[in-house]
């Protein structure tokens, strides 16, 4: 294990280059591109042996990753925002062709208005497209993650793409002390990728073809399995990688100071950590604040956030994407948990960071205070409003 | 938490001293901690940048841009303005690289030490002033932290310029 001082984008490199993958498409979108440049170098001074294909757009990054994927190998790509839109199709094929490819996703804001900076409508545009999302909150989780993906992915029960986001420039640029483990932990921990999911001329077998409405219908059972199966895959992944590596993460949420908590907010990604610590401020002022962080959106963790708040008087989820004419996309996944497993309390959302905006200390302490009065509003940091339709 | 705020024009380097600062301050100690982060945005030279260092014996979890600096390096003068002010700690420093003196601001000929180096940049004379005048970091793990994280063939200018910087501020 060595210690380096690297950004998030750096970190999840060196987490790809322990991965081993065989096949690299790369197609360069900011603030993703660094991903990519340090692979090529890798390649390049051969501490990584892969063949590195620099493709002529996003769509031809995930197609070719499809094909590695079908010829066995283990795939790698990289994407954000307009790049992620752009190859939306492919994710579908990648998804119910069951490839396990891993992509990292540099979240960031969509047009229009062009920006370039982070917020997170890009992955949760996608929810729906079969892949298992992840959220990374700071550069180590972004490096095991890498290492964790294929695992997860290439189980046979899963056999699912993974999508590792970061969110752009606040993680994806941001440098911060990262432990990377030795290829021989790396090695031990991650098997080379077998699969009868691949073409074989020993074995010919159709791949990749169509099905009409009376087995489609099953295909699509089979998928969302495979997404459910991730569930305990995650879990047993984690205590693996805890084992060998030292580092124990909590499966699909993670949650802070929850078990007596009256009043939790409900995040994911890098604003996580303002949070806690405000929840702490607070706690210290008496009053009862908790922080549960989402880890994974697909599979979505229902069973963890409903017992997260059981026993609170009120929520809130702080989330950076809005869908336009409702409410955040998290928001709605989080009331659609609590709902099923009965719970009622009232609970509001906070829309922010949109187009890269800061989330300061005062903007989380706010969305506690709305939270401990009972607000059921959608309402935008720093603007307001009272949005529900 | 140490906070320092950089103030550059893009080529000038802040981000890198930016991330050479957390570099340093986390060398040698696993219960130290660092962020280095620059003001997001297209890269252009000339155009002002701003980055950030957090620095902690915990990890950083406060990620949102720094609202109160310990200590402000500004690399170019004409980026100085009162407003500045605002932006420190009580207690803390306000350094600027600039031939004349600015009132309420302590300032440094960064540049006259860069020439002798044959520095481009004044970025890593900066870091030197910094650790030179506020111990942050020890001079040799600042060194040590160039030593890691830049081109081999610039690593001895830039040491030598950041001795020398330390030395000239420090008391």
């Amino acid at each position: 294990m060595s210690k380096k001082f690297l950004s998030g984008n750096e970190a999840f490199a060196e987490g790809i280059r322990l991965a081993r993958p065989e096949v690299i498409s790369a197609y360069p979108i900011t603030p993703q591109t660094i991903v990519v440049e340090k692979l090529s170098e890798m390649v390049e001074d051969g501490s990584l042996k892969a063949e590195y294909v620099h493709v002529e757009s996003e769509h031809s990054a995930l197609s070719c990753a499809i094909g590695a994927s079908a010829a066995g190998a283990r795939a790698f790509t990289a994407t954000s925002s307009q790049g992620l839109l752009y190859m939306a199709e492919c994710l579908y094929y990648a998804a119910g062709g069951r490839f396990p490819i891993v992509m990292m996703n540099a979240d960031r804001s969509t047009a229009l208005p062009w920006n370039i900076y982070g917020d997170q409508r890009d992955s949760l545009s996608q929810l729906d497209s079969g892949w298992i999302q992840a959220y990374a909150e700071n550069a180590q989780e972004a490096l095991d993650l890498a290492l964790m993906s294929y695992r997860i992915a290439e189980n046979k029960a899963v056999s699912t793409p993974f999508m590792a986001n970061l969110d752009g420039f606040i993680l994806t640029h941001t440098y911060e002390t990262v432990d990377i483990p030795s290829r021989e932990q790396a090695d031990c921990f991650l098997p080379p990728y077998v699969t009868d999911n691949r073409l074989d001329l020993d074995s010919p077998k159709n791949m990749a073809f169509s099905a009409g409405p009376d087995t489609n219908f099953v295909f699509k059972f089979r998928e969302h399995e495979g997404v459910l199966a991730a569930r305990d895959v995650i879990a047993e992944t984690e205590n693996d990688f805890a084992r060998i590596f030292g580092r124990q993460y909590s499966g699909l949420t993670e949650n802070y100071l929850t078990d007596d908590a009256d009043f939790i907010l409900i995040t994911l990604g890098s604003i996580a950590g303002l949070c806690r610590e405000t929840a702490d401020k607070l706690r210290r002022e008496g009053v009862k604040a908790g922080v549960v962080r989402i880890r994974y959106m697909r599979p979505f963790p229902n069973e963890e956030i409903a017992e997260a708040l059981e026993n609170a008087k009120g929520y809130g989820v702080l989330e950076k994407d809005i869908s336009f004419g409702n409410e955040g996309t998290v928001f709605t996944n989080v009331n659609s948990a609590l709902k099923k497993a009965g719970i009622n309390i009232k609970g509001c959302n906070f829309i922010g960071g949109l187009g890269g905006r800061n989330i300061s200390a005062a903007d989380i302490r706010n969305a506690f205070e709305n939270i401990i009065a009972g607000s059921q509003k959608v309402s935008f940091i720093g603007i307001g409003g009272d949005c529900i339709g | 938490m140490k906070e320092i705020i950089w103030l550059g024009r893009g080529g000038q380097g802040a981000f890198t001293a930016a991330k050479l600062l957390g570099a340093a301050f986390t060398i040698r100690d696993d219960d130290r901690y660092a962020l280095a982060f620059p003001s997001f945005g297209p890269e252009r030279r000339g155009a002002p940048v701003r980055a950030y260092t957090k620095l902690d014996d915990a990890p950083v979890n406060d990620r949102s841009q720094t609202e109160k600096a310990d200590v402000i390096a500004v690399l170019d003068d004409t980026l100085f303005g009162p407003e500045l002010a605002g932006l420190i700690k009580e207690n803390g420093r306000l350094i600027v690289n600039s031939r004349s003196p600015i009132s309420g601001a302590q300032t440094v000929d960064a540049q006259k030490i860069a020439e002798e180096f044959r520095l481009p940049t004044v970025n890593t004379v900066m870091l030197g002033i910094i650790a030179g005048s506020t111990g942050i970091v020890s001079v040799d793990d600042a060194a040590e932290a160039i030593r890691n994280y830049m081109p081999a063939k610039i690593q001895e200018r830039n040491i030598n310029a950041l001795r020398k910087a330390a030395e000239e501020v420090s008391v």
